[in-house]
């Protein structure tokens, strides 16, 4: 019935779960939604029966004792009812010292993301994609940059605000395994609609082999895009781990090409599509801190986004 | 009782062109708008809502062409964010909440069969302010410039002056104008209900619209008051860098959010509960019978105005708050259900028990119930939680607020326009367009807003200008805006039905066959209101009371004349409704329109930074102020009381704690005082999240204690001054009294510089952290007040050396009073919290 619900759409829906507090969710919300509908009917029906009605059909008693019974009593305990069956899910997931932490930063318009270093190495910052383990248990820590942004993946869990100046927790654990999609649901400026990114729930060891390697330096080689890439200035707000360039005020492209998608989940992760972010980020994301190099020819625009799309760990190269 | 003198046809003619003589209104290409008639100010304000209204509609059909198809780009991101901003502001502050007021204008008189409104030039006033502030919020998009960040305009996007333009200012000063406005309107209406109710109607026979409006005025009393604390924060952070909303200097952006929702969920009651109470008047109609349980309809009001008070907090849910909050806030939301449950199922019961007579406006009122029920059953699913954190947000919540607001502000208003339109004009609607309109808007509005429960829990966030095509929820975007084009059409219809009305023919009085007085009116529609005020003896007269209209119409009540020439009306006492005086009502004058233009002058100008101009406009409001106050008001009568009919003779003056002077004052400090303690929740709001607070370090150190303590010692000097005043000039000391009141003066203007002092000698800037920027705020508010209370004493010493106040006829001195008692508390409040506190804490 849940997929029926999720429609088309597999990747960012709360039906279409594959974590934990979402399929309780889910749950609840398919049982309100059955029982407001009945409610609903029964008010309509009475409505009509007593539109119908003859006059004098109840007396003032009997309207009075409708009205004690069907607006106090009947509406106070079954809403008691329903508030005590959602108060478990009111308390966050219990996590342990052991547990995964991962930190995500909303900024105008992409997600800084941190995960600890494998084996106590240093931390690995990536950007715009969120991957987790199934079955173990993973506390998002929440901030803003900026503004506030407010950090939603519907078939993970519910949402939570990143609010500057605070650090907001999320307790996740994914059920299965796939790929999914996030959104920022808190208006945040100029392109708002265009702030998501993607998410992977991965096995366990997929999931450690995929840190080892996004740890990593960048696999680069000697191309006319690396080149350009420093010439262009790209540098002065990004870093590419394993060159010169290590400005922390763009998202980190590192392993940029081993993304599914670009520019913060509104791009595919394809040539063109890339080069012309890369020469107009203005026009295709408005409001966006990267600045336009109206004068970049395509050719190098393009020669740039070849070089960044092959920027993928070793393991994930096809 | 002696009626007899009534029984003479011409001296009931006579008194009726005296009547008509002294209500006529003012005729002439400009001094028509200089009228103050409780009718004629509220058709202009029902009619300026009304197109606020339709303007606000537009910007939703633009938005909902953009968002017909996936990957659209009919519109920017830019326009699209102005226009959904414009939409929602527009919507709840010059629509709502303003036509709640234009109806309440127009009816509160008819309701209570009084001639008018205690304060008709502050109607006019608040008018005036509405229009001017309005044109002025709305207008800006059409220069690229409306506001742009949401109708909540969350800090710190809104507050950044690199991220935000001059949108975000239009926004706070235009809406705070009209925030200003509203509030003057609640005092009048809560006095209205209170003081100007007919002899006879104790609080339990008035007419349900009535208490309605009574709480509604009241909510809106608390409700505004801590949105207009929060402006000044606001503006205070974008205009002068003041840090209340950065948390880089120790600000915090959750205050503005607590401070917007505990306006905003009340706002939502405030501008649905005025929908129940125009069922509650039509329902009795239909059914023709009295309404089924009027103590509970009432109880039921009143909880949902407490209760929506305890709720704000769910608006935040998503905001990280500790799990103890989550389930009290969402236990009271879920509570809010019950008295709604029983306000709708006393309308159930009253058709059930009633014979009912099936018309256009009971269409409406069933119809926008039913849409209603849902808006309400998603506000119950919301209230949950766990499911709010995956509804929050989304077009989920977009759909349940739309029902909600639909079913339960603007299809119910629909059919109060169908329902009173013969008591406005004289004719009715059409029944068959009305019931055509009906049907398409109700399937548009479902059809626009039923599918975005389903777009919302398929991941589609609110506010986005577009959405990508692999969500899959094109189709359903696409049925919602095929809905909303229905949705303008039925609107459409309605207009159409409106336009033709000049052309059709006068229906019959009363026309429902109506139990209640405001259908005393004729087809006519005098401005005198009822022809005499009625002795009210039940809840439904017209139906209960025998020979109930002919006796008002040949004047066999009170009041039926107006010998003196002048307008007047009842005032009776609050709970039993004694009559204890007749007043003197404000006549047409040019000058509300004149202070209104004077004000917003004050609030356009700061948004372009144009100070030295705006201090122009604020020297002018207050000379117009003055004049208004010193022409229209405590006029002592020709002759201490007149007779009133049946042998009563009441007093023609009225002061201290029965007169709507005093009642007024009370009541607005109410509002002064609530928005205070939004400056007061701000400072240990900032005590709640920092370990250290105050904070040390240069340019965080004051205010010290021995300024703040000479700036209290100065605000009791002056309140005993002018209390004392009082007292001795009621005991005939006329010299004695002036002199205290010029000791006020004095103690007042010296609590305004001591007042300042505290912060200004010792080492606080502001711009550096919130902890100097929220004492100077807390300093200038209290320094402002006593700067108020110097020129309210200056004012009552004026006029008693004029001799316009003598120990009989003294209100001014009794309404400073209550001025004085909440300045004082102000006083304490802000000088032991910025004095003492740091010392304690």
């Amino acid at each position: 019935m849940l997929t029926l619900l999720s429609g088309c759409n597999e990747r960012q829906s709360m039906f279409a779960t594959f974590g934990l507090t979402a399929e309780r969710v889910a749950a609840l919300t398919i049982f309100m939604v059955v029982a407001g509908a009945l409610i609903f009917i029964a008010v309509m029906a009475l409505s009509r029966h007593a539109i119908r009605a003859p006059e004098n059909a109840i007396s003032h008693t009997q309207g009075m004792r409708m009205v004690l019974w069907l607006g106090g009593i009947v509406p106070a305990v079954s809403l008691l009812a329903l508030l005590i069956a959602s108060l478990p899910l009111m308390r966050p997931l219990p996590v342990t010292a052991a547990d995964l932490v991962v930190a995500v930063e909303g900024e105008q318009f992409w997600w800084r993301v941190r995960y600890p270093g494998p084996n106590g190495g240093a931390p690995v910052e990536t950007a715009n994609q969120i991957r987790v383990p199934v079955g173990q248990t993973v506390e998002l820590r929440l901030t803003g940059a900026d503004v506030v942004h407010s950090f939603w993946v519907p078939g993970l869990a519910g949402k939570m605000d990143m609010i500057p100046g605070r650090e907001n927790r999320l307790v996740v654990r994914a059920t299965e395994a796939g790929k999914y999609r996030g959104q920022c649901t808190e208006f945040c400026g100029l392109s708002h609609a265009l702030m998501a990114f993607d998410v992977v729930a991965m096995e366990p060891a997929a999931f450690n082999r995929w840190l080892a390697a996004e740890a990593r330096p960048a696999a680069t080689q000697a191309a006319p895009g690396a080149a350009l890439f420093e010439q262009y200035g790209c540098a002065a707000c990004h870093a590419v781990r394993g060159t010169a360039a290590v400005a922390r005020i763009g998202p980190d492209l590192t392993h940029f090409g081993a993304r599914a998608t670009a520019a913060a989940g509104i791009l595919p992760m394809e040539r063109q599509a890339v080069a012309r972010f890369i020469r107009d980020a203005g026009d295709v994301k408005p409001g966006a801190r990267m600045p336009t190099y109206a004068h970049m020819s395509a050719a190098d625009s393009l020669q740039i986004a070849d070089w960044l799309i092959g920027l993928r760990p070793t393991e994930t190269r096809p | 009782m002696s009626l007899h003198d009534q029984d003479d046809p011409a001296l009931r003619k006579a008194q009726e062109e005296r009547l008509r003589a002294v209500w006529e209104a003012p005729k002439g290409l400009f001094f028509r708008w200089t009228d103050v008639n409780n009718n004629r100010v509220g058709n202009w304000y029902v009619v300026t809502a009304f197109g606020f209204m339709l303007f606000a509609g537009v910007l939703a059909l633009i938005m909902r062409t953009q968002l017909a198809v996936p990957d659209n780009d009919l519109v920017s991101a830019n326009t699209f964010n102005q226009l959904f901003t414009l939409h929602g502001s527009t919507m709840m502050f010059l629509f709502a909440v303003p036509m709640f007021e234009a109806v309440s204008i127009i009816l509160l008189p008819q309701l209570l069969a009084a001639r008018d409104l205690p304060f008709p030039r502050l109607s006019a006033f608040g008018y005036w302010s509405f229009l001017i502030g309005g044109v002025f919020v709305s207008g800006s998009i059409f220069f690229n410039a409306a506001p742009d960040g949401g109708w909540f305009m969350y800090p710190p996007l809104t507050t950044r002056t690199d991220l935000s333009g001059l949108g975000a200012d239009i926004w706070m000063l235009g809406l705070s104008f009209i925030e200003v406005s509203s509030v003057a309107a609640a005092v009048e209406l809560i006095v209205g209900v209170l003081k100007c109710r007919p002899p006879g109607m104790r609080l339990n026979l008035m007419p349900l619209y009535a208490w309605y409006i009574l709480v509604v005025a009241v909510m809106i009393l608390f409700a505004f008051p801590p949105l207009i604390a929060g402006d000044i924060l606001f503006e205070l952070e974008r205009l002068l860098n003041w840090p209340f909303f950065d948390a880089e200097r120790g600000g915090d952006p959750l205050l503005w959010q607590h401070l917007f929702w505990i306006f905003g969920h009340p706002e939502v009651y405030i501008v649905f509960l005025p929908s129940i109470a125009l069922f509650a008047m039509l329902v009795p109609t239909f059914a023709q019978r009295h309404l089924l349980g009027y103590p509970w309809i009432v109880l039921a009001a009143v909880g949902t105005a407490f209760l929506s008070f305890g709720l704000w907090v769910h608006h935040m849910f998503a905001t990280g708050l500790p799990n103890i909050s989550l389930a009290f806030f969402s236990a009271a939301s879920e509570a809010v259900a019950i008295p709604t449950a029983v306000q709708i199922f006393v309308l159930i019961g009253t058709l059930w028990a009633g014979r009912v007579v099936w018309s256009t406006p009971l269409l409406y009122a069933v119809g926008s119930l039913a849409i209603f029920v849902i808006g309400g059953l998603t506000g119950v699913m919301v209230a949950i939680a766990p499911f709010d954190w995956q509804a929050h947000d989304t077009y989920f919540i977009v759909a349940h607020l739309h029902y909600v607001l639909i079913g339960g502000t603007l299809l119910p208003l629909f059919g109060g326009l169908y329902y009173y339109w013969p008591l406005v004009t004289g004719k009715k609607l059409s029944d068959r367009m009305g019931r055509t309109a009906f049907w398409i808007m109700f399937a548009g509005a479902n059809l626009t807003f039923f599918p975005m429960h389903l777009s919302g829990m398929f991941g589609m966030p609110r506010r986005v200008f577009t959405y990508p095509a692999e969500l899959g929820i094109g189709g359903l975007n696409l049925m919602s805006t095929v809905g909303a084009y229905a949705f303008a059409l039925g609107v459409l219809i309605v207009c159409i039905d409106l336009f033709r009305s000049p052309w059709r023919q006068k229906a019959g009085r009363n026309p429902w066959n109506a139990g209640t007085l405001e259908w005393l009116v004729t087809p006519e529609n005098e401005n005198w209101g009822v022809r005499s005020v009625p002795l009210i003896e039940s809840r439904y007269p017209i139906w209960d009371q025998p020979d109930f209209v002919k006796k008002v119409d040949e004047g066999r009540f009170f009041l039926p004349d107006a010998e003196e020439g002048r307008r007047e009306s009842i005032i009776t006492t609050v709970l039993d409704s004694r009559p204890i005086a007749v007043i003197r009502l404000g006549t047409p004058s040019v000058l509300p329109m004149l202070t209104a233009i004077a004000l917003g002058s004050v609030f356009i100008l700061t948004t372009y930074h144009l100070y030295m101009a705006a201090l122009v406009g604020a020297v002018a409001t207050l000379g117009f102020v003055v004049a208004w106050l010193w022409t229209g008001t405590g006029e002592i009568p020709e002759k201490p009381e007149k007779p009133i009919g049946h042998g009563i003779t009441l007093p023609l003056y009225i002061s201290g704690s029965s007169s709507p002077g005093w009642w007024a004052m009370f009541i607005t400090m109410m509002a002064d005082a609530t928005a205070f303690s939004g400056l007061v929740f701000g400072y240990f709001f900032y005590w709640t999240i920092h370990p250290e607070f105050p904070p040390s370090g240069p340019g965080l150190n004051g205010p010290g204690l021995f300024w703040p303590m000479v700036a209290l010692g100065l605000a009791a000097a002056g309140w005993a001054a002018t209390i004392g005043a009082r007292e001795v000039n009621a005991r005939g000391g006329t010299g004695a009294a002036r002199l205290l009141l010029a000791i006020g003066i004095v103690a007042s203007m010296a609590g305004i510089a001591a007042g300042l002092a505290g912060p200004w000698t010792s080492d606080l800037v502001p711009e550096q952290h919130v902890y100097p920027a929220i004492v100077w705020t807390l300093a200038i508010w209290t320094s402002a007040h006593s700067g108020v209370a110097a020129i309210m004493q200056s004012y009552t010493l004026a006029r008693s050396v004029t001799g316009r106040l003598t120990p009989t006829y003294d209100a001014e001195l009794r309404n400073i009073s209550v001025y004085m008692h909440f300045m004082l508390l102000t006083a304490a409040v802000t000088y032991l919290t910025i004095g003492l506190f740091p010392v304690l804490a």
